[in-house]
């Protein structure tokens, strides 16, 4: 099936003629004039929305439009934090479901997508933080989500570098811990689900921004872009921070905001954390990256920003919590600093769901954590627009709820984590 | 970072103030008469517009009191500053 499949054999037969004859991961194709589906939006979303509907629903035509270059959104500027310990049942199993696509990953797309199960730690700071971690740990058992309560002598002992004495600042009083949540590559992500979509027959088309939505009587029949109309049956918005941009194009209100998020990285140093450490609280969290950086995390401005950066405080604050989480860090020097457009949803949950426009479908609102959502979103989002049906998995996540007050309230465990 | 003129106190850093998201949302006049689209619509949806966007801002860290910005969502650059009450300035582009 695979025709241009990575190997140890491959790269030994490409070896002899030293790299010069790899084939492009994917093609580019100028758009056609007519496809069965358009997704909008060549993040990872997106591009894993592609990949199910071609390699599992077997719909014929499928194009992905991306104004940029695929994963230049949020996919590929965010911290790569994957884990599923939500607290509701609806958000638990949603992304206990892409968790497990996670496991399986890097086989399924023959790309090493760099998933590392080095375990998320989520800390505790008062009695308030412990009784919530202890209430969202059982909520996650019953669902059958690993989870285990460490008390501070157990997170001394895997993570020496953290301070965890009586005397700090905001003491860590405990953490949960999900053994089977860890960092993934996000660009590889991105790379892999384009070629494994473009295996399928997926036409990946860069530099094609959606300018407009076209709508006759009520049903979709296909974009405006700078390439010109393209017709098509069905239309997928994956836009993350243009959720709005785009609903405002169908003629539809959105309840999302889109703040930036940032996040830096070091220099690289040697191996010091071996695990994720989040901390809602003092609103930090920090991985070390197989090359050695630390990647760190901050929080999102309060105010709408579509600028792809945020403000200085944000990160001053951000590092004073890790630097007092972990006291061997404050002479780390930083090498980069970045933001994201992020889409927030009033109940900090995501939209995977149909619309008012027969044939157009939106998903949005992941807000500051929908990477370690990416192949579940995916999956079921191509299982909605495939049967216009939403799948059992993602049918709470309709734009409904916000008419009949069904929200699934994630704040805790999605709000301010990643 | 931002500037912003605070209609008492002049121009501060960004660091005395709290955004208070979008400005002129109006509290419906008889709630018992909205339909759960019109709730909806009030609570949840917002314009969330990508340039000139009018928004509430607190002087917190300083007179506390609020007023409204028009400021353009991507450059960030403020457009212009007027009183809780009052319609936005229309000489903004
Ligand atoms: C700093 C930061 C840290 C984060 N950390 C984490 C984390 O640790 N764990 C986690 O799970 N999540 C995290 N997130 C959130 C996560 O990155 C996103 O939820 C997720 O990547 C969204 O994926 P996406 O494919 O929907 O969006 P994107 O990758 O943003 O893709 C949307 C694409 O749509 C395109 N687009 C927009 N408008 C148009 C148009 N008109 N026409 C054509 N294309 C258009 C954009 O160019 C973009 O490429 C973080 C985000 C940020 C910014
Ligand atoms: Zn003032």
């Amino acid at each position: 099936m695979k025709k241009n499949r990575y190997s140890i054999f491959s790269l030994a037969r490409n070896a002899v003629s030293y790299h010069r004859d790899w084939r492009a991961a994917w093609r580019s194709p100028d758009p056609a004039a007519s496809y069965d589906v358009i997704v909008v939006g060549g993040g990872g979303h997106g591009l894993a929305t592609a990949y199910y509907l071609a390699a599992e629903h077997k719909v014929g035509r499928i194009a992905v439009l991306e104004k940029g270059w695929i994963g230049g959104g949020n996919t590929g500027r965010n911290t790569t934090i994957v884990r599923s310990n939500y607290l509701w049942d609806e958000s638990a199993h949603l992304y206990e479901k892409s968790l497990q696509l996670w496991e399986g990953l890097s086989q399924e797309l023959n790309f090493n997508v760099m998933f590392s199960q080095r375990g998320v730690m989520n800390l505790g700071h008062s009695l308030q933080d412990m009784r919530d971690i202890y209430r969202r740990s059982n909520a996650n058992r019953l669902n059958g989500i690993d989870s285990e309560i460490l008390n501070p002598a157990q997170i001394k002992a895997m993570v020496p570098a953290m301070n965890v004495s009586a005397n700090a600042r905001y003491p860590v009083l405990g953490a949960s811990f999900q053994a089977r949540g860890g960092v993934a590559r996000h660009d590889a992500v991105a790379w892999g689900f384009a070629r494994a979509a473009d295996e399928h027959g997926v036409d990946i088309i860069q530099n094609c921004e959606v300018t407009g939505i076209c709508k006759e009587n009520g049903v979709v029949t296909g974009v405006e872009t700078n390439r010109g109309m393209i017709q098509a049956s069905k239309v997928a918005v994956v836009a993350a921070g243009h959720s709005s941009v785009l609903g405002d194009m169908a003629g539809l209100r959105m309840p999302i905001e889109s703040h930036p998020l940032q996040a830096l990285v070091s220099e690289p140093l040697k191996p010091v954390l071996d695990t994720v450490v989040m901390s809602n609280a003092v609103h930090g969290y920090v991985s070390q990256s197989d090359k050695g950086e630390l990647v760190i995390g901050a929080g999102i401005d309060a105010y709408i920003g579509y600028g792809q950066r945020g403000s200085f405080s944000i990160i001053e604050g951000n590092v004073a919590a890790i630097v007092e989480l972990f006291p061997i860090f404050s002479r780390v020097r930083m090498l980069r600093q970045w933001g994201g457009i992020v889409d927030v949803c009033p109940d900090a949950c995501p939209i995977i769901s149909k619309t008012s426009l027969k044939g157009l479908y939106f998903n949005c609102g992941w807000g500051t954590g929908g990477f370690k959502a990416t192949p579940g979103s995916g999956w079921v989002f191509a299982h909605t627009v495939a049967h216009d049906e939403p799948h059992a998995l993602n049918a709470a996540f309709n734009m409904e709820r916000f008419t009949t007050g069904a929200l699934i309230d994630e704040h805790g465990a999605a709000g301010v984590a990643h | 970072m931002l500037q912003i003129e605070c209609p008492w106190c002049g121009p501060r850093d960004q660091d005395e103030f709290q955004c208070g998201g979008e400005a002129h949302i109006v509290r419906p006049a008889a709630p018992e008469a909205l339909s759960d689209a019109e709730w909806a619509d009030y609570l949840f949806n917002r314009a969330n517009t990508k340039g000139a966007h009018a928004e509430q801002w607190c002087h917190s860290g300083g007179c506390r009191r609020w007023f409204n910005v028009v400021r353009d969502t991507v450059s960030y650059k403020i457009l212009s500053v007027y009183h809780v009450g009052d319609s936005p300035p229309q000489e903004n582009p």
